[in-house]
C-alpha cells in the first residue's frame, strides 16, 4: 500500500475547510484572477505560485474577504461545523472571522502592524477585540507568543519600529497566530527578507504550521519557499490556474510548459 | 403698519435671537434630536461660521445658540472657572445677541456651557450641560481613517480602545490618560467625553441632566440623555480610578473637588486650588457666615 493509497481515504471522509469556486474578478482582459476553484482541508497547505502580475494577490483577497468577486463564491467551515459564504455573509461576521479563526500575514509588516503601538499591544490586539479585558492575561500571552517567534521577550514594550524587518514580520506572524486561527492567509511572507533571514522564518513557519495544525494559503514566487512548506501547488499564468497538484510532483515533473519554465528558470547555486 | 414696526425691532437688534438663523437653529435641533435617541452616536451636522475661531467653543456655541429660549439662564465655564477670557466672551456674545440672563452659580442656571469640566455642584434634571469638543472621534488616536472608524463603530468594533489603555500600563504602570478617558454610553457606543479629566468621568453616569457635545471644527454633535448608562472603559486588573490629591483646597479647603496647581513664587511653591470657581466660592461664603 503507498503512501498516496494510504492518505485517500482519510482525505475522502475529512470534510474540507474552505472551498472555492470559479472565483472570477477581472480587471481587464486576463488581468485579475479567473474560473479558480478549489477546496483546502484542515492542517493542508496550499501555494500559489507565478510569476508577477498574475493574479496571485488578487486571488488571495477574493479569499480571506478583502474584495468581492464579480463571480463564484468562497465558503467556509466554522468551528461549530457551519458552512459559510463569505460574500452573502454580513460584513460583522466577515471582520469576526478575519480577526479570530483567520489571519493574514502581510508582505510588508508595516502594513499588518500598528508601528505605533508596543509589540505587546499588538499582539494583544486580537484578544482585546474577543473581549479579554485582563491585562495580566493579555502580558502573559505577549511574553509567550514573543518566546514562541523567537524574539526576546524583554523587547514586549518596544515599538515595531525598532525591530529588524525579520522581527517585525515574526511579530506580524505572533500577532495572528495569537488567537489561535484555523486559516492562514500568506502573501510573500519571506519577500524582502534577506536569505538567511528567510531560511528562519521558514523554519519558524514550517514547525508552528505543523504544531498548531494550521491551514495555510500561501502566495509566492519564491519556488524554494513553496517547496518547503506547500503541501500542494497552483500555478497561476495570465489570470488562470494552468496547474495545480502536489508540490513535489509539480516541481519535480511539471507538465504545463509554463511550469517548466518556471521550474528551470530557478538558479542553481 | 405692523409689518414695519416688526421689521424695524428687528433692525435695532440687527441679529437674529442668539446670532444664528431660524433654519440654522431647526437643522441643529433635528440633529439634536437623532442623538439623543441614539446615546453617544455621532451626528454630522451643517456647521456654520462663528465670529470666533475653530477650537474656541464654536461647536459649543452652535449647540447653545440652538437650544436657548428667551427665558433661559446661562452659565459659561472654562476649566471649571467663570471669568476666564473664554467663558467671559461666551457669556457676553449671548447675552448681547439672546438677550438672556446669565449667573455663575451652577444651581441657577438652565443651560451651561462647558469647556471641559463638569460643575462639582450635582446638577439636577432639567440643567442641560454643553460640551466644546475638540475630536469627537474617540477612535481616532488608533485608527486615523474616517471609514474605518465608523464602520467599527457600526459593528461595534472596540478591541482596539483597549490597546490605548494596555499602551499606557505597559510605559507607566497604571492608565495614565488622564482626560479624554473614553466611555461607553448606553453599552452600546464608545464616546469621547470631550477633554473634561477622568474625575469628571464618573458624573456622567445615571446623570440627572441632558448632555450635548458639540464639535465646531469636525461638524459634529453627539449626546447622552439623563439618565444613561456611561462606562468608563479599563481592565479588570486595572479598574477605573480617578485622580486624588493629598491636599486640600487653599481657599475653600475642600478635599473633594478637582484641584488645580498654581505655582506661587521663583522657588516653585505649590498651591492647590480648586477648578471650580462657582463651588469654591459658595463654600467659601458659608465657612465664613459660620465664623460669624
Amino acid at each position: 500500500m503507498s503512501a498516496a493509497e494510504r492518505l485517500q481515504p482519510a482525505l475522502a471522509t475529512a470534510e474540507p475547510l474552505f472551498s472555492a469556486r470559479d472565483l472570477t474578478r477581472l480587471y481587464g482582459p486576463e488581468k485579475g484572477c479567473q474560473g479558480v476553484s478549489f477546496d483546502l482541508y484542515p492542517g493542508e497547505v496550499l501555494g500559489i505560485v507565478g510569476e508577477s502580475g498574475s493574479g496571485k494577490s488578487t486571488l488571495l483577497s477574493l479569499l480571506s474577504g478583502r474584495c468581492p468577486p464579480d463571480r463564484g463564491a468562497v465558503s467556509y467551515r466554522g468551528r461549530d461545523g457551519q458552512w459559510l459564504d463569505l460574500y452573502s455573509a454580513s460584513e460583522a461576521e466577515r471582520r469576526t472571522l478575519l480577526r479570530t479563526e483567520w489571519g493574514f500575514v502581510e508582505q510588508n509588516p508595516r502594513d499588518g502592524l500598528r508601528m505605533a503601538v508596543s509589540a505587546g499591544a499588538n499582539i494583544g490586539e486580537r484578544l482585546m477585540a474577543q473581549g479579554v479585558r485582563h491585562y495580566g492575561e493579555l502580558r502573559a500571552a505577549g511574553l509567550d507568543w514573543l518566546s514562541q517567534v523567537e524574539i526576546d521577550p524583554a523587547r514586549i514594550d518596544d515599538l515595531p519600529r525598532t525591530f529588524s524587518g525579520g522581527m517585525q514580520q515574526r511579530l506580524q506572524i505572533a500577532r495572528n497566530l495569537v488567537s489561535a486561527p484555523r486559516l492562514v492567509f500568506m502573501d510573500e511572507p519571506t519577500g524582502g527578507l534577506d536569505v538567511s533571514v528567510q531560511a528562519r522564518l521558514l523554519d519558524l513557519l514550517r514547525g508552528l504550521v505543523r504544531e498548531l495544525d494550521l491551514a495555510v494559503v500561501i502566495v509566492t514566487h519564491d519556488l524554494a519557499v513553496a517547496r518547503l512548506l506547500a503541501d500542494r501547488l497552483m500555478v497561476m499564468r495570465r489570470s488562470k490556474v494552468v496547474e495545480a497538484g502536489l508540490t513535489d510532483q509539480i516541481l519535480d515533473d511539471p507538465q504545463h510548459p509554463y511550469s517548466q519554465l518556471l521550474v528551470s528558470s530557478v538558479l542553481q547555486p | 403698519m405692523n409689518l414695519s414696526t416688526a421689521s424695524g425691532a428687528r433692525e435695532a437688534s440687527a441679529y437674529n435671537f442668539a446670532y444664528l438663523d431660524e433654519q440654522t437653529k431647526r437643522m441643529i435641533r433635528r440633529g439634536l434630536l437623532k442623538a439623543i435617541s441614539i446615546p453617544g452616536y455621532q451626528v454630522p451636522f451643517g456647521g456654520r461660521e462663528m465670529p470666533l475661531p475653530y477650537g474656541w467653543g464654536t461647536g459649543g456655541m452652535q449647540l447653545t445658540a440652538a437650544i436657548l429660549g428667551a427665558d433661559d439662564v446661562l452659565k459659561v465655564i472654562d476649566q471649571g472657572a467663570d471669568d476666564t477670557t473664554n467663558a467671559v466672551s461666551i457669556r457676553r456674545f449671548f447675552a448681547r445677541t439672546a438677550g438672556v440672563a446669565t449667573t455663575e452659580r451652577t444651581v441657577e442656571a438652565s443651560v451651561i456651557q462647558t469647556r471641559h469640566r463638569i460643575p462639582e455642584t450635582p446638577l439636577s434634571a432639567g440643567q442641560i450641560m454643553v460640551y466644546q469638543v475638540p475630536i469627537p472621534e474617540p477612535l481616532r488616536f488608533i485608527e486615523p481613517s474616517e471609514q474605518e472608524t465608523r464602520t467599527m463603530h457600526a459593528l461595534e468594533d472596540y478591541g482596539v480602545m483597549h490597546v490605548k489603555l494596555y499602551e499606557d500600563i505597559a510605559t507607566f504602570g497604571h492608565i495614565a490618560t488622564a482626560y479624554a478617558y473614553p466611555v461607553t454610553v448606553d453599552e452600546r457606543y464608545v464616546m469621547d467625553p470631550s477633554p473634561i479629566p477622568k474625575f469628571d468621568n464618573p458624573k456622567l453616569d445615571m446623570s440627572p441632566a441632558l448632555m450635548l457635545f458639540g464639535a465646531g471644527r469636525e461638524k459634529r454633535l453627539y449626546a447622552v440623555p439623563p439618565f444613561t448608562k456611561v462606562i468608563s472603559l479599563d481592565f479588570e486588573d486595572h479598574p477605573f480610578a480617578v485622580q486624588q490629591w493629598e491636599e486640600c483646597c487653599a481657599f475653600c479647603g475642600s478635599s473633594e473637588s478637582f484641584l488645580d496647581e498654581l505655582i506661587v513664587d521663583d522657588a516653585g511653591s505649590k498651591r492647590y486650588v480648586c477648578s471650580d470657581t462657582d463651588y469654591c466660592r459658595q463654600r467659601t461664603e458659608r465657612l465664613e457666615e459660620n465664623l460669624q
